[in-house]
Order: C-alpha cells, then sequence, then structure tokens
C-alpha cells in the first residue's frame, strides 16, 4: 500500500514534467500560480493537459488489457498487438471510415470494438484447434493472424488513399492531441475499473477453466467479459492516439514479478507502470530532438523490446 | 448421496464411461481404483460438472449436477483434477482463500480468512503460506491445492489421485487427514487412488473400474482378493493380512 502511494506520486511527478516540456513552454512558476501569461493557459488546457491526461489513461487501460489477455489465454506473450485485437480495430475502424464517414466518433470506435472482438475470438478458435507444444506458439499465431488482418486493411487503406490514417491508428502519437480530441479515452479508463471489479473472477479465468468451474463460476462468461473490455479499450486507443507496441506485454510481465498474479493486487500496479512508462518515453520522445518530436511509437519500440529481452533472459525457466 | 444413473461419456466413436449407475452414500471415504484409461477421472469430471456427459444423470443430495445453479454446486460438492497447471503467480495463501469464493464472492470475512488459515494448517504449509506456487516443489503444490479445496469446505469432496507428487510420509498423512475429514467432520470424500493398498487401509468402499464400467463395487475385504485384483489389473498378486488390513506386495 505504501509502495502504491509511492508509486503514485512518482506518476503525479512524471505528469508534471510532461505539462511543463514541449515546444511552446510552459514555467513551473506560472503553473503553479496561475499567472495569466500570455498563452500559457491557452497552451496548458487546449493541448499540453489533454495530452498528459491521454497518456495516462492510454498507457494504464493498454496495460491493464494485456494483463487481462494474458489471465485469458494463460500466456504471458499475450497483448492486443499479438492476437490480432489492434489490427482488427484497425481493419473495423477502416471500414466505418470508407462506408459510413459521417458516424460519430463513439460509433466509430464501437464498430472497431466489435472488429477487435471478432478477431480476438477468432484468435482464441484457432488456438483450441492448434496443437500448443510451446507457449511461444500463442502469440507466433497471433501475430500471423493480426499480420493477415494487417494486409487487408492495407490493401482498402491503399486503394482508397487511407494510407496516412491507417498509419496515424497503428502508430501511437500522441503530438496531436487536443482537448476535444482524446476524451474517448475516458471510456477505457471506466473500463478498468470496471475489471477491477471483476478482478477475483478475472484471477480465477487465469486458473483455468477447471477451477473457475469447481468455484461455482462461468468461465465463459468471465472470458466474454475480459475479450469486451479489451477490445473495447483497442478500440478508443486506436481511434484517437493510436496503437503502441510491447506495452500491453512488458508492464504486466513486470509486475507479475514483482507483486505477482493476483489481479486486485497487481491491477492498480499494472495500470500505475503502464502510465509511467508511456509517460517516460513520450518525454524521452520529446527532449531528445527538442524541439522535433520522436513518436512514442519508435521509442515504445526500443524500450519495448529492450525490457522484453531483459524479461524473457531472467525469466526463462518461467517463461518458456 | 451421489447418485449416478446410468451415465456415458462418448467422444467421437469411442465410449469412455460405460452406462455407469452407482450409489455413493453421505459420509465416509470412496476410492475408486482401476488401470490408466479406465475412465475414473473422466467419471469424477462428469459428477463435478467439468465436463458435460452424453447420457444418464448425476445427482448430489437430490441436486442434478447439470440443472443446478454452478455457484450453488459449488459450496456442496468440490473437485480437484488429476494435473492442475496453474500458470498465475499467486501465493499459497491466495491460492487457498479462493477456496471461500463460492461463500464469499471475493471479500473475504475474518471467518472466511480462519477457515484457508485451517486448511494451510491441516497441511502443514504455514512455512509456505506466502511463497508463489511457482516457487514450490510439486508435492508442496499438490497439498496446496489440496488445501484449497479443503477450505471450499464442501459436503462433497472429489479428489482425482491427491497422492500425486507426495512422499511416503505425506501420502500417508493426506489419507489420515481426508479419512479425519469423513470421520470427525462428516465429509464424504471420493478419491481416485492407484496405490490398491492405500485404498484397502482408508477406505470404507471400493470401486473398481475397467473399459469405462464398473467392475467391482465393495468393502475393501471384499474387493482385497487374489480374484478381484486379477480381473482388474491382470496381475496376479499375493494378499496379506497386516494388522487386519488387507495388503498386496505388488511391488515384485
Ligand atoms: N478429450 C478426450 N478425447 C478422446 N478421448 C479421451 C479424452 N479424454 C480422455 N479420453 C480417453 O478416455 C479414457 C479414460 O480416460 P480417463 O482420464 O478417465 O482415465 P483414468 O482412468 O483417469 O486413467 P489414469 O489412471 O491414467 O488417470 C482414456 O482411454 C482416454 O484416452
Ligand atoms: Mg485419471
Amino acid at each position: 500500500m505504501k509502495r502504491l502511494l509511492l508509486a503514485t506520486f512518482a506518476i503525479l511527478a512524471l505528469a508534471l514534467i510532461s505539462l511543463l516540456i514541449g515546444a511552446s513552454s510552459v514555467s513551473l512558476s506560472s503553473l503553479l500560480l496561475f499567472r495569466e501569461e500570455q498563452g500559457t493557459a491557452q497552451v496548458l488546457l487546449a493541448s499540453r493537459l489533454p495530452r498528459t491526461l491521454a497518456l495516462i489513461l492510454a498507457g494504464s487501460s493498454l496495460a491493464v488489457a494485456g494483463m487481462i489477455m494474458q489471465l485469458l489465454t494463460q500466456n504471458r506473450y499475450v497483448e492486443p498487438t499479438t492476437a490480432g485485437t489492434a489490427e482488427s480495430a484497425s481493419l473495423g475502424l477502416l471500414a466505418v471510415t470508407l462506408l459510413a464517414p459521417d458516424v460519430p466518433v463513439i460509433g466509430k470506435m464501437l464498430v472497431a470494438a466489435a472488429f477487435a472482438l471478432a478477431g480476438t475470438a477468432l484468435f482464441l478458435r484457432i488456438l483450441k484447434l492448434v496443437p500448443l507444444r510451446s507457449p511461444l506458439i500463442v502469440p507466433l499465431v497471433g501475430i500471423v493472424l493480426g499480420g493477415i488482418i494487417g494486409a487487408v486493411a492495407n490493401f482498402f487503406a491503399y486503394r482508397f488513399n487511407l494510407m496516412q490514417s491507417l498509419n496515424a491508428w497503428t502508430n501511437g502519437d500522441f503530438s496531436s492531441v487536443l482537448r476535444g480530441r482524446y476524451e474517448l479515452l475516458w471510456v477505457g479508463f471506466a473500463l478498468m475499473i470496471l475489471a477491477y471489479l471483476a478482478a477475483d473472477r478475472l484471477t480465477l479465468a487465469g486458473m483455468g477453466r477447471d477451477f473457475t468451474t469447481n468455484l461455482g463460476l462461468k468461465y465463459r462468461r468471465i472470458v466474454a467479459f475480459g475479450l469486451v473490455v479489451v477490445s473495447m479499450v483497442t478500440a478508443t486507443i486506436v481511434v484517437s492516439v493510436g496503437m503502441m507496441y510491447f506495452l500491453g506485454l512488458i508492464v504486466p510481465n513486470v509486475v507479475s514479478l514483482l507483486v505477482g498474479d493476483s489481479t486486485r493486487r497487481a491491477l492498480p500496479w499494472v495500470a500505475m507502470m503502464g502510465a509511467g512508462l508511456v509517460l517516460v518515453c513520450d518525454i524521452v520522445g520529446r527532449v531528445v530532438y527538442y524541439p522535433y518530436e520522436i513518436p512514442i511509437g519508435t521509442i515504445m519500440g526500443i524500450v519495448g523490446s529492450a525490457l522484453f529481452l531483459i524479461l524473457l533472459f531472467k525469466g526463462r525457466g518461467r517463461f518458456a | 448421496m451421489i447418485e449416478i444413473a446410468h451415465v456415458s461419456k462418448t467422444y467421437a466413436d469411442t465410449v469412455v464411461v460405460r452406462d455407469v449407475s452407482l450409489r455413493i452414500p453421505r459420509g465416509g471415504v470412496t476410492s475408486i481404483i482401476g488401470p490408466n484409461g479406465a475412465g475414473k477421472s473422466t467419471l469424477l469430471s462428469l459428477v463435478s460438472r467439468l465436463l458435460p456427459m452424453t447420457a444418464g444423470t448425476v445427482t448430489v443430495d437430490g441436486l442434478d449436477v447439470t440443472q443446478t445453479p454452478s455457484d450453488i454446486l459449488a459450496k456442496r460438492l468440490s473437485i480437484l483434477r488429476q494435473e492442475n497447471r496453474v500458470t498465475s503467480r499467486l501465493t499459497v495463501r491466495d491460492l487457498v482463500e479462493f477456496g471461500r469464493y463460492p461463500y464469499s464472492k471475493g471479500r473475504l470475512t475474518a471467518e472466511d480468512r480462519a477457515h484457508a488459515a485451517r486448511a494451510i494448517g491441516f497441511l502443514g504449509l504455514e512455512a509456505l503460506a506466502d511463497r508463489y506456487l511457482d516457487e514450490l516443489s510439486g508435492g508442496q503444490r499438490q497439498r496446496a491445492y489440496v488445501a484449497m479445496v479443503l477450505c471450499q469446505d464442501t459436503d462433497y469432496a472429489l479428489f482425482d489421485e491427491p497422492l500425486n507428487n507426495l512422499d511416503m510420509k505425506h501420502a500417508v498423512g493426506m489419507m489420515k487427514l481426508l479419512r479425519r475429514a469423513a470421520d470427525d467432520l462428516g465429509k464424504t470424500v471420493v478419491l481416485v487412488l492407484h496405490d490398491i493398498n492405500f485404498a484397502s487401509c482408508y477406505s470404507d468402499t471400493i470401486i473398481a473400474m475397467r473399459d469405462g464400467a464398473v467392475l467391482h463395487h465393495g468393502t475393501p475385504q471384499e474387493i482385497m482378493t487374489r480374484d478381484v485384483i486379477r480381473d482388474i489389473y491382470d496381475m496376479d498378486v499375493e494378499i496379506q493380512d497386516v494388522r487386519g488390513y488387507r495388503i498386496s506386495s505388488y511391488y515384485i
């Protein structure tokens, strides 16, 4: 509990740094004293604050989505980008953009979520049919499936001149986050709370169908709930800031090593570290090439793959 | 009472449980023995609604296991399967406390915690209570699973090969514990066992299965005879009386 409080402070400190840096400067004193410097409040409210909030919301909810997927598949390598979920969401978004461009953004998100749900369900179906010799086969199946769905999306995006949009959906970038364009991410936050309320059921599902049934719960129902949460979270992120790779994989694994897999205990940590990692990557991306920005997807790819390799070697006995 | 009536289970064309009818009375220890592939685990899974049956019905105190809401059944009947692969990093205490889920729905009361502590104590896991399952030996993990099922505190408890991975001291301890659960707490314990001597010494009733059907059903005195054992296992073994128990030295 105390450690969690400390972590909260660390996140707040990161959030503060995230608010202060950027192409147009916001000084600490003006932030603290609410001094009405020319444009400061404007920058803060219209872009800086939304950006920081978006980072926190997206980072935490995506990490939690990864954790849920790992519980449902009982596999440590699964997350929305290794299960076809993210690619399906992009395909859904592409479909609705092409066929019904006037649908409001919430509607687009729901269509993307429906596609994500179908894609992930297909992934689980395939897993049932494929004899699994190694846990590593599971994400490989997911990556292949995601590749196929992604190729379909690419084909249509290319034909209909939407490559730029598709790229925006598949590569996380927070530089264009403005007030009025990130609020959808609060849906992910609400889903995270919902997942926390169902924490014990998710932990049980992670122990398998037989344990769940023995204790009087309907396994399929928990899986369905988890899949809906994961699909919706993925869709909100794809629609509003674009997908980030590795996050949903790294964070739950690190937390598992630190505090174990009891969802009730682990979920706050996963949310916290997810937010922290995204904030750090974003800050790094904004300062190393100042005043230019490196998109967070790139930074996350580098940091994420490095962390992932460390985890893989450190936990070799456990993971493979 | 567990009443199994004309239960069958078929996979594609192979019948693995064939028209089994049995009554397992309330209280006492019942052991199921039989060769590999006889259908023992399948029968236990059918009784505990982990698998759907192809035909027949199972009732527990009059409740049809396929019709009764699962959460109600979870307070009456518990099962531990033969193999359990929990990949989650849970501590022994986390796991055992989950045994209270049917009652607590996740909000553990002081009473729930006391139940869990007692179950941990019964299996001698106090020193390991805060260790993660993936940091335990096979036998320690097996004891943790048994503790969880005991913590569920149901009238009927089914254990598929509870002696898996246990050393001889813990195996005897486990059998005595299950015997006590039946004698002192009035539980109905159903076990699948491979060591017929354990079955002989600690059960009230032995059920012998072979090829998906019940071949023999009786007291240890009735089952532990040269003819019956040959019938079940195609093995000719000597049976001796040792301090009033029938023991077979089938090792040599
Ligand atoms: N999913 C399945 N599909 C097809 N056949 C199956 C399946 N599960 C079990 N069987 C078959 O059913 C038969 C009974 O299996 P079961 O696990 O009940 O045996 P058992 O008596 O518990 O054996 P053991 O002593 O080895 O545990 C076996 O022949 C097995 O091959
Ligand atoms: Mg078996």
